[in-house]
């Protein structure tokens, strides 16, 4: 039985053949095809690795657009404020100038009223001495005939011409 | 599966009473077939590459003899002129004695003399088949990707299960086994002999011309494959690994007087090849055996009846579909053993001190 021992010439060949293969296939074939599997495998992961950074990237843009957006959005909203703010303050401000300047008016108006009022009482007055004057120059004329008499209304006339000036 | 055990066992039980009955009334054959000539006639080597009888010829494909005689030195010829108990160049092949079927000359005092033989037997030639195959199988693949940038894609069709396979031996066996820092240098050894294994197995299962050989079920192709990985533990050693053996960390009178660690270890230097060399050699063996006995028993059971000979072949034929898909797993599981234990091994030998 020959099972158990090796056959010197199957020895032979066997070391020959395997050791071929074993040169052909380390020196181009597994080395090869391995070290391109691992290379796409690398790449692969740092591919996957650059996609989480996108992501990250991504939504790290969203947060910031979504701050900006609420930001501008209370800035916008102070802003709106503060000009309505403004536009009361100015309204009240006009509101208070117009009243002022109407009071103004108005107290000049008076003022010049009242000096119109004591010019033309003054003329009037000038008038009315003047008519009364004439009158009294009319009435004395006619009462001049005696001296006593004339003397007296004079008195009483400039006693009270006094009277009404003072 | 119990649908099938159950055909199985109907099947069996039905035939005990035929084969009882047939048993008594069946004399000796005539011609009886030999069950141990053909298990290891078929699991044996041989100088031409039977195919088949037809008509009383053996049918078979000549192969090259390569013969160095110390008297008449080199011949070379094919195996067809040595066949049938020819004699050619005074080489014939013996019939009996310890150099059964190899070619064998007579000496000066009439005794039969072995000459040096290299000849490209049956195995040599499915050897040189499996390398081929695997060369152009493997160069074919590398190609893939001399051809593509393997950064913008993955092979398809059979590119992709090659890739497949030989990352799943050199990412799942290699790295783990032998250990993440030194397996480049190994992996091409390891996927080189798993596929050798793996197409020498699965070729063995053919039962027609390019396989059929018993190439891994023979001991001295599992003892080079053995050797390979004997050199690749032993030639890249580290001073760890040496160290456990020649001085192992043991008490000193276990290692000083008497060397007695040392012969221990030695001898597990030794065994752990001797073990891969079994260990491939008697499943490939046993498979092939098994397949074979199983189909020798429709040839046994010829003499037996139409009746015995027609269930019985049915019988074999549903064992032997079995047996053959299990040594189709055996095929990828020994290439697997034997990748992963040689890995195994030079791991161990390629250890950092811990």
């Amino acid at each position: 039985m020959d099972l158990m021992l090796p056959d010197s010439g199957l020895l032979f060949w066997m070391t020959v053949i395997f050791g071929l293969v074993l040169f052909i296939l380390a020196k181009f074939g597994f080395p090869m095809i391995t070290g391109m599997v691992e290379k796409r495998n690398k790449r692969i992961s740092d591919s996957l690795e650059a996609a989480r950074i996108a992501e990250e990237a991504l939504a790290n843009l969203q947060q910031e657009q979504e701050r900006l957006i609420s930001e501008t959005r209370s800035e916008q909203a102070r802003l709106m404020q503060e000009a309505a703010a403004e536009r009361d303050r100015m309204i009240a401000q006009a509101q208070e100038q117009a009243r002022a300047e109407a009071q103004k008016i108005m107290d000049d108006a008076r003022v010049r009223i009242n000096e119109e009022k004591e010019a033309v009482m003054q003329e009037i007055r000038n008038e009315v001495a003047l008519v009364s004057l004439s009158i009294a120059e009319k009435v004395v004329r006619k009462d001049l005939s005696s001296d006593a008499s004339q003397k007296e209304l004079v008195d009483k006339l400039i006693n009270e011409l006094e009277n009404q000036v003072t | 599966m119990s649908w099938f055990k159950r055909i199985l066992f109907t099947l069996v039980l039905s035939m005990l009473p035929v084969i009882m009955s047939a048993g008594e009334g069946s004399g000796a054959p005539d011609s009886e077939v030999n069950v141990a000539e053909i298990l290891f006639g078929h699991t044996s080597d041989g100088y031409g590459w039977h195919i088949t009888d037809w008509k009383g010829h053996h049918v078979s494909i000549p192969l090259p003899c390569i013969v160095y005689s110390r008297s008449s030195g080199w011949h070379f010829f094919m195996s067809s002129k040595i066949a049938h108990g020819h004699e050619y160049e005074g080489l014939f092949i013996a019939d009996e004695g310890p150099y059964e079927d190899k070619i064998v000359e007579r000496g000066a005092d009439g005794e039969l003399v072995r000459p040096f033989d290299i000849s490209i037997t049956k195995n040599v030639a499915s050897l040189m088949i499996t390398a081929v195959l695997l060369i152009v199988i493997i160069l074919g693949t590398a190609r893939w990707y001399k051809r593509n940038d393997a950064t913008q894609g993955a092979p398809g069709g059979f590119t992709g299960l090659m890739e497949m396979m030989i990352m799943m031996v050199n990412d799942e066996i290699i790295k783990p086994s032998v250990g993440e820092k030194h397996y480049r240098k190994y992996a091409p050894f390891l996927l080189t002999a798993f596929f050798f294994i793996f197409f020498a197995n699965l070729l063995g299962l053919v039962p027609f011309f390019p396989g059929g050989a018993n190439v891994t079920g023979n001991i001295a192709v599992t003892m080079v494959l053995a050797l390979f990985t004997f050199f690749a533990i032993n030639l890249f050693g580290n001073k760890h690994y040496w160290k456990e053996i020649l001085w192992p960390d043991v008490p000193l009178f276990l290692k000083f007087p008497i060397p007695i660690m040392q012969t221990i270890e030695l001898f597990g230097v030794i065994s752990k090849p001797f073990s891969l060399m079994v260990r491939l050699f008697a499943n490939i063996m046993a498979g092939h055996m098994m397949v074979l006995g199983l189909v020798a028993v429709i040839f046994v059971t010829v003499k037996l009846g139409p009746v015995i000979n027609g269930s019985m072949t049915v019988i074999s034929m549903l064992f032997g579909l079995v047996i053959n898909a299990l040594e189709l797993l055996v095929a990828f599981i020994q290439a697997y053993v034997f990748t992963m234990l040689s890995a195994v091994f030079i791991g161990m030998s390629r250890q950092d001190e811990h």
